[in-house]
């Protein structure tokens, strides 16, 4: 299950983030950060013809001992990140990739809404009830 | 309780002057309706409020003006509420209610309880009293807070009196709103929509009088739910939609929206998420009735109500996709609202069952009606044409034997023709004997054509491949196509003909099936290359086939059809003719030969016509040229006998062809009934000789001209087998480029 999922736009600041247990919020969002970094190697090791043909689902990016950090990226180049808990060792890719698509549907219907103003922290009730039954469920 | 009650009532008094201000200041702000409509959203959420409002609004139009001066009063109260610093739901309302609360005081729970629980029991009292529309109420000299806490006092200690009077009151300015649609505080509807949100509805009304609650229940239970969109609101909404998009089948898109409901002065946040709640298939503009939606859940939230966490039912967008309710499993919107037992049910259901619900309550609404038919038609009708387009194959799948034999016979005749000027037509067998190649041939084709009639219906065009090898031979085309006129009997036997499933059929079956095709007809190709998606077979071939058992049906061929079949149609009675003659003939040649000759009588007829309306496709002169061959069948019959002299000449030389071919192809016998009539009627009529000379002369140019309709036709079906391979390869181009981004 994830304990933290983030969103963060291109220029790199978080339009989304959230996690589970909220005593350790720093940590997860200390996490997310230092993953940027490695998303930005994924990316950029692409080139350029790649927009097309690279997968918008990164795969992990780093594990910690308690922890893995899988990272997806849209072709606007906003980010998703998700820290999941090395414990719930049931959780397989395909279902990592489901989770990031789900993130991705429900960010696209955010983006839909004339009423947000892209750059904006996210605050639609319907992306984070999404966000939340990924989080609690999918352990 | 009944203090409560009183108390709340009080508050929706207050609430409900306040309320009325409101509107008053949403009105001047441009949006009146949605001031009654927040009134009778309130309403909604608590079905009892409904019922109560319902009622009061047919009782309380003249509360009308009252309400008005309402207004100016709520204006003074409104600033008292603020001072109170209660708990606010959000809205002036419950600015208006904590007042009240404090004023009365009766509230067993917090300040911020009251207001909500007030609402709740305003409804609750409203039903009882629902029949006691005090007339006092109506009135309200709103003057001031004051006179509105004095009376609320008395309503209070009255109890029931007092729910009374309240209900008397709540109900006539929320009605009154409703009905006219003016800035009357939506008091009653404000007041419901406060509590509808918050748990402590359900709290307050479980401390309203049981009575009271199971009383107001079963009312809201016969009411539909709060949510609904009532008619007037529903025409306001539908006139603002105008102002927009005059096509009321059109979208409005997002940014419109947005400033269009930017100018309710609502939150930002607010607006998002009721475009979320609102946006049903999420394509980012309004639909009728998402608008409708939408600017019901603005009005209720101007009135105070909170926006409830998941689409209501009333408000979902039936009409459209049904698939799209799927996504929207979390309507019951009234989740906040859903305190009695009756909001609940009709708010769980899941998005499809909602929309079932949803349509009784539809049916209140004329306009919803209208658009839902409008809508739900529209989707069917996008759901059809899929649909069209899978039965089409397997139906091209079916028909396709009988296009085949049809085409085959066809070709078959000529080939009799030719076969016939060829030889002596004095002996009517002599064509057929001389046909024993062509019949080996046929035979041959005949099988491998079934085969691919087979093929194309249930295996796939593997066989109809096999015969790509053979196309040269129109002769073996002819016998493909018998054969498969011989298989699909069945099919053409029905004096309807089945349409043609070729076009389309021919197109997914690939290339062999054009080939088969081309050689059957022209047509089917031509309809196969026109019409991607299965095209409801033509009507025009199928009406000619009428006569013409075997006309095959195109559904894709229906515009190369259409524009044959006129033409084909004069031809068609003449194949008739020669079915019937070749029935004939063949009764006294073979049994058996009957059968053939019935088949590809009908076939070469048929032939004939699809031909011609391929070559139509392609170009006119072909059908033409069809025309005259029948024609000049006529003409040649013209000695004295019926036009169906020549025919049977031909089909006499299908007879034989047929008799050849018959023993390879079973399925011919299926045929047979139709052969069969058409070889008993081959021979009786070419009999004389005298006829036969001109009756080969005349087959001797149809058969010509047949020729080169043929050839043409080849050309043509070639080049459709090459455009359809290029398609074919496009697409798979285009798999390999999807194929990375599948598992995406």
């Amino acid at each position: 299950m994830a304990v933290c999922v983030a969103v963060i736009a291109k220029e790199n600041y978080p339009l989304y983030i959230r996690s589970i247990p909220t005593e350790n919020e720093l940590k997860f969002h200390y996490m997310v950060h230092t993953s940027l970094d490695v998303v930005d190697e994924k990316i950029s090791a692409m080139g350029k013809a790649l927009v097309d043909q690279r997968e918008l689902y990164l795969g992990l990016l780093y594990p910690t001992e308690d922890y893995k950090v899988y990272g997806y990226v849209t072709n606007s180049k906003v980010k998703f990140v998700m820290v999941v808990d090395s414990s719930n060792t049931a959780l397989r890719d395909n279902e990592i990739r489901s989770m990031f698509r789900k993130l991705h549907n429900s960010y696209t219907d955010v983006m839909c809404n004339p009423f947000y103003n892209p750059g904006d922290h996210i605050q639609s009730r319907a992306f984070d009830s999404m966000v939340t039954s990924m989080m609690i469920q999918v352990c | 309780m009944e203090l409560c009650g009183a108390t709340r009532l009080g508050y929706f008094g207050r609430s409900q002057f306040y309320i009325a201000l409101k509107l008053v200041a949403v009105a001047q702000s441009g949006f009146p309706l949605r001031v009654e409509s927040i009134n009778t959203v309130k309403d909604l959420p608590l079905p009892r409020f409904v019922a109560s409002k319902n009622e009061q609004e047919s009782r309380h139009a003249a509360s009308y003006s009252s309400d008005s001066e309402n207004q100016g009063s709520y204006s003074g109260v409104i600033p008292p509420p603020p001072g109170r610093g209660q708990v606010k739901k959000g809205s002036v309302s419950h600015d208006t209610v904590q007042p009240r609360t404090s004023a009365d005081q009766q509230e067993p729970a917090s300040p911020v309880v009251s207001p909500q629980q007030s609402p709740p029991t305003s409804p609750h009292t409203w039903r009882k009293h629902s029949r006691h529309p005090s007339g006092g109420n109506s009135e309200r000299p709103l003057t001031g807070p004051g006179p509105f806490w004095s009376p609320f006092g008395e309503a209070q200690s009255g109890s029931s009196a007092g729910d009374a009077v309240w209900s008397g009151h709540s109900p006539p300015p929320p009605q009154e709103t409703w009905v006219s649609f003016a800035d009357t505080p939506p008091t009653s509807t404000l007041l419901t929509m406060h509590p509808a949100s918050v748990q402590d509805q359900t709290t307050v009304r479980t401390v309203a009088s049981a009575t009271t609650a199971n009383e107001i229940r079963r009312q809201s239970s016969s009411y539909d739910d709060p949510w609904k969109i009532t008619d007037e609101q529903r025409q306001y909404y539908v006139n603002q939609f105008k102002t927009i998009q005059p096509d009321l089948n059109g979208f409005i898109p997002g940014s419109a929206a947005k400033e269009f409901f930017t100018k309710s002065k609502l939150p930002i946040l607010e607006l998002s998420h009721i475009w979320e709640l609102s946006d049903f298939d999420k394509d980012g503009a309004l639909t009728l009735d998402e608008f409708c939606a939408a600017f019901h859940l603005v009005v209720a939230r101007k009135n105070g109500y909170d926006l409830p966490e998941k689409l209501p039912e009333s408000l979902m967008p039936k009409l459209i996709d049904l698939e799209d309710s799927a996504d929207v499993g979390d309507q019951p919107g009234e989740v906040g609202y859903s305190g009695s037992p009756a909001e609940a049910p009709p708010s769980k259901s899941p998005s499809m069952p909602s929309l079932n619900q949803t349509w009784p309550e539809l049916n209140q609404s004329s306009e919803q009606w209208e658009t839902f038919s409008e809508r739900s038609s529209s989707s069917q009708t996008l759901t059809q044409f899929d649909s069209n387009i899978a039965p089409a194959d397997p139906d091209t799948a079916i028909v396709h034997p009988v296009p085949i034999r049809m085409t085959p016979s066809k070709i078959h005749m000529q080939e009799m023709e030719l076969k016939r000027t060829g030889s002596d037509h004095t002996n009517p067998t002599s064509p057929l004997l001389v046909k024993p190649s062509d019949l080996s041939e046929e035979s041959k084709i005949n099988s491998s054509v079934k085969f691919a009639s087979g093929n194309t219906v249930a295996d796939g065009y593997s066989s109809s491949d096999s015969f790509t090898s053979d196309p040269e031979q129109i002769g073996n085309n002819v016998t493909h196509q018998r054969s498969h006129s011989g298989t699909s009997p069945d099919n053409t036997a029905p004096p309807p003909p089945p349409p043609r499933p070729q076009p389309s059929h021919s197109r997914s079956s690939s290339l062999d099936m054009n080939r088969t095709f081309a050689v059957t007809t022209g047509q089917q190709q031509a309809g196969v290359v026109a019409h991607p998606p299965a095209v409801p077979p033509r009507p025009q071939p199928s009406q000619a086939p009428g006569p013409v058992v075997h006309r095959p049906v195109d559904a894709d061929g229906l515009i190369t059809h259409t524009s044959t079949s006129p033409q084909q149609i004069p031809e068609q009675p003449n194949f008739a003719d020669f079915s019937q003659f070749e029935v004939f003939a063949a009764s006294n040649v073979n049994e058996e030969q009957d059968d053939e000759a019935e088949k590809h009588p009908e076939v070469l007829p048929v032939e004939k016509a699809s031909d011609p309306a391929s070559s139509l496709r392609v170009a006119k002169t072909d059908s033409k040229i069809e025309e005259k061959t029948a024609a000049s069948v006529p003409a040649n019959v013209s000695k004295g006998t019926t036009p169906l002299a020549p025919p049977p000449k031909p089909v006499r030389r299908r007879l034989k062809s047929e008799d050849e071919l018959r023993p390879e192809v079973d399925e011919h016998t299926q045929k047979t009934g139709v052969l069969a009539a058409v070889l008993a009627s081959q021979p009786s009529i070419p009999r004389s000789v005298g006829k036969d000379k001109k009756a080969i002369q005349a087959s001797i140019r149809r058969n010509k001209e047949t020729n080169t309709v043929l050839a043409r036709l080849n050309s043509e079906l070639q080049q459709q087998l090459k455009d359809v391979l290029e398609e074919r390869i496009s697409l798979e181009v285009q798999l390999e480029q999807l194929r990375p981004f599948s598992h995406l």
